[in-house]
This record gives structure tokens, sequence and C-alpha cells, in this order.
């Protein structure tokens, strides 16, 4: 294993996970809120965000999946070292990494069960900008209408549509982050 | 006055993790039940283990804590957890709803209205609306995928049929997004209004039935009802004897052995708010 794999995790691990969590956490709440997320530094192509996100949900019990570039050994080695996530292809994952490019098509993934939809894959999709605009967004965590920069409009209108299965999403772009559950009405 | 020798919020990263992954799929689902593997704590089911192990995943040291049970801070079980938490995340605490920024509650929603930063966790004993309908698990799952609530609804007409009125008083079912029929924990139903288009996050935690459901901000919480009998949300026609509100929900209490009582507001925060500005006032 490379050194540099060792590197890059959290300084102090309980209370900067706490508090990356709660902008998740919020960030899933209120789909289309923006929330600033740091504290990992992941290797290449890796967001610092999407990172973060990795250190704060997947462990050994949380296979993820890279897609595309970020299916490279130096990320491979980064999450196995701070993560412990066993990896998995697309159609067995809890997590997915990767640009929204490469994480098509959503049909690959696992949407939950009638019996239990949450057992579904949640989504990381790093994006070259995020922003409050674009796409118009409402739903439960949404008082009226909220705006994202959303890669395209289809395939979360077809995600939305099969409520209570489907998959959601973490949008992450340099350090900035937002999220769209399957709750979430799109366009 | 912070014990070192546990991590911070007393659970380990990996529970944590667990907890917060369930989290994130109840806030997308809302009103489902999400299983999680509840931990044993210490303190016996039913004190609210469900509720702390939500705080302990959702704290961050900058937290201000309150915690109410039945709408006192006072009591045994709030002392308690809220000293636990002092112990173990070294968090600041408050009596003071609207300076909260985490609030575990059993069976009581405050009377000050929450706000957008804000998050409310609260102990549910029995998750599951549909249980004392029908015991069996694997049934009541299939009857949430199929969204078929019949029984639900046949169980309200014959209390109605019986009593004249839906005998609920508390747990009183609520249709979520018009999907999921979601037991909100023995609140009194007159709680259920503030439930709906709520700014704060709100977050349900059943340790021993080891269920996470949740809310997230600004959901349509309908409570479930007739056309020709519409849900009314009750509560004792008095004045608070302390504090004189009219609008709070009240608590009943016997003050001798000769069947003397008095109502008194349940949520102490808001009846000492109030008590304190009158007598500011009239000083």
């Amino acid at each position: 294993m490379p050194a540099e794999a060792l590197e890059g995790g959290f300084a102090a691990p309980a209370k900067e996970a706490a508090r990356g969590f709660r902008q998740v956490m919020e960030a899933m709440a209120r789909p289309g809120r923006i929330a600033e997320l740091g504290g990992a530094s992941p290797p290449a192509p890796l967001s610092v965000a999407a990172g973060t996100v990795l250190l704060l949900l997947c462990d050994g019990d949380t296979p993820l999946h890279l897609a595309g570039e970020a299916d490279c050994p130096e990320v491979r080695a980064w999450v196995s070292f701070h993560c412990g996530a066993p990896l998995a292809a697309a159609a067995d994952c809890a997590f997915a990494v990767g640009t929204w490019e490469a994480l098509a098509p959503l049909g690959r993934y696992r949407a939950g069960t009638a019996d239990y939809p949450d057992r579904s894959a949640t989504l990381i999709a790093e994006l070259p900008r995020l922003a409050a605009e674009g796409t118009r967004l409402s739903g439960p965590g949404i008082a009226g209408e909220a705006w994202l920069s959303l890669p395209e409009t289809e395939a979360f209108r077809a995600n939305a549509a099969r409520f209570p299965l489907g998959l959601d999403f973490l949008f992450t772009s340099g350090t900035r982050l937002a999220a769209l559950p399957r709750s979430t009405r799109v366009g | 006055m912070t014990d070192a020798a546990y991590n911070f919020a007393y659970l380990d990263e990996q529970t944590k993790r667990m907890i917060r992954r369930a989290i994130l799929k109840a806030l997308a689902i809302p009103g489902c039940q999400v299983p999680f593997a509840s931990r044993e704590m210490p303190m016996p089911y039913g004190w609210g283990t469900g509720g702390v192990q939500l705080s302990a995943a959702v704290l961050v040291p900058e937290d201000r804590f309150k915690v109410i049970d039945q709408g006192a801070d006072d009591t045994t079980n709030a002392v308690s957890i809220r000293k636990f938490f002092e112990r173990t995340a070294g968090v600041a605490t408050t009596t003071r709803t609207a300076d909260a920024t985490v609030i575990q509650t059993r069976h009581r929603i405050p009377e000050t209205p929450l706000a957008e930063g804000q998050i409310l966790v609260y102990q549910v004993p029995i998750p599951e609306p549909l249980r004392f309908l029908e015991p069996r698990e694997t049934e009541t799952r299939r009857m949430h995928a199929l969204g078929d609530y019949g029984l639900m609804h046949v169980k309200l007409y014959e209390d109605i049929a019986r009593h004249g009125h839906v005998s609920a008083a508390y747990a009183y079912p609520v249709m979520v997004e018009g999907r999921y029929v979601m037991d909100p924990s023995p609140i009194p139903k007159f709680d259920n209004p503030k439930l709906s288009g709520c700014p704060a996050i709100q977050l349900f935690g059943a340790g021993r039935e080891q269920r996470i459901h949740a809310l997230p901000p600004y959901t349509n919480v309908v409570s479930l009802d007739f056309e020709d009998h519409p849900f009314e949300a009750s509560k004792p026609e008095h004045p608070c004897a302390l504090c004189g509100a009219t609008e709070s929900y009240l608590d009943e209490v016997i003050t001798d052995d000769r069947g003397t009582r008095m109502f008194v507001c349940s949520d102490t925060d808001f009846c000492t708010s109030r008590r304190d500005a009158a007598l500011e006032a009239a000083q």
C-alpha cells in the first residue's frame, strides 16, 4: 500500500464526523440546499466533499462501487485503509461514487424492495459545478420550491415516480454538497 | 465535565455510522420505518434508548441540548439523559426551547414553535401504528408496502360506532405525504397539527423495536379522520392554574387526598417563561 493512502483522513474522527454528518443530514432533509463539507483529503479524482462523505458513511458493512475514473489504484487503496468498505459491482453496492456520466445507467443499482424500500443504493455524483439554480424541486423538506443545477431531469423524474422505491443522491463539487432524495418531485 | 474514557457522545464510530445511514434513508422515505441495529444503552428499554441513540448520532460539540419528558425538563428521565450527554459529549444544555439546537422528547412537542436548524428527537415505544391490529411484523410490513390501511380505518370507524368519536387521545395515527401511515409516538393528539409543515427536522427512534423513522422539514402530515368526523386537537377545557395560558396542553395534578385538582401547563419551559414575563411586566 502506498504511503499516501494513509493520509487524508479526519484529524479528530469523532467530532469531525459528527459535524460532517450534520451537514449531510441537513442536505438530505432539505433537498436543494447547498452545504459546505470538508475534513478529508482523498486522492484524485475524488472531491473533498465526496471523500468526506465516504469517511462519514462507509465502512465494512457498506459495499462500495467506484464508477469510471474513481476506480483507480489510489482511490482503492485510500478507501480500503480509511473505510474498509468492500468494493462491489453496481448491482450489489450500498454506495456508489463517480461522475454523473460514469454512474449511469441508474437501472443497475438496488432501488429497495416493497417491504424494505430503505435497502437501496445511495449515489454520490461528482458534478463540475453545483448551484441553487436550474431544475425546480418540490416535496418534503422544501418550503414551496427549491432549485438545483441537476445534470439532467428525466432520470430523477423517473426515480421519484417509483417512490417509495428508488435511489437517493448526494451531489458533490469541490467542498460543496447537496442532496436529492427519492421523495423530491423534480421539474 | 466530560468522561474522557468514552468516545464522543458515548457510542463508537461504527455504530454511529450505522445509525446515521438509517437516518438518511428515513429522511428520504418520510414515515417509513427503517430498521437499525439498536445497541444496549446504559439505561433500560422504555427509558428512551432509541432517542438517546439518535441524539448520540446527531449531536455535535457545539450543540445546546434540551430533554423533556411529558413536556417537563425536571423529571427523572429528562434529567438523567441530559446529564448523560453532558458527561459523554460535553455539550451545553438548556431548558429553553428557543435556545436549544437538539431537543430530545418523550411524548410532547414543545409549545414554542420550532425553527430551522433545530432537531426534535422523539423517544418511541412502539413505532408500528398497525401493531395492535395485526401482531405479525411480516404482515404489517406488507400492509405498508401495499398502502393497505383498511384495517386502520375500520378501527377508527368502530371507535366512532361505539363511542361516538375516535377514542385515541394520544399516539393518534397520521398519514405522511399521502403514502405512509405513521405512529407519531405517544404525543397527545393536541400536538398532531404541529407535526405538519414543521421547519425543524423530526427524528423518531424506537430502541427496543429497532426502528427509526423521520419527518423532513415542511412535510405534509395529516391526522386520519372521516369527512363527517373530522380530526379535532383536543385539550382539557381549563386555563393553566399557574400561568393562565389557554392555548397550551395541560396536565391534571391531584393536590390532596380529597380529590382537589389543578390543571397546569405540561410544557414547563413555556409555563415558567410566561410567569417570568408576567412578573417582569408587573414590576
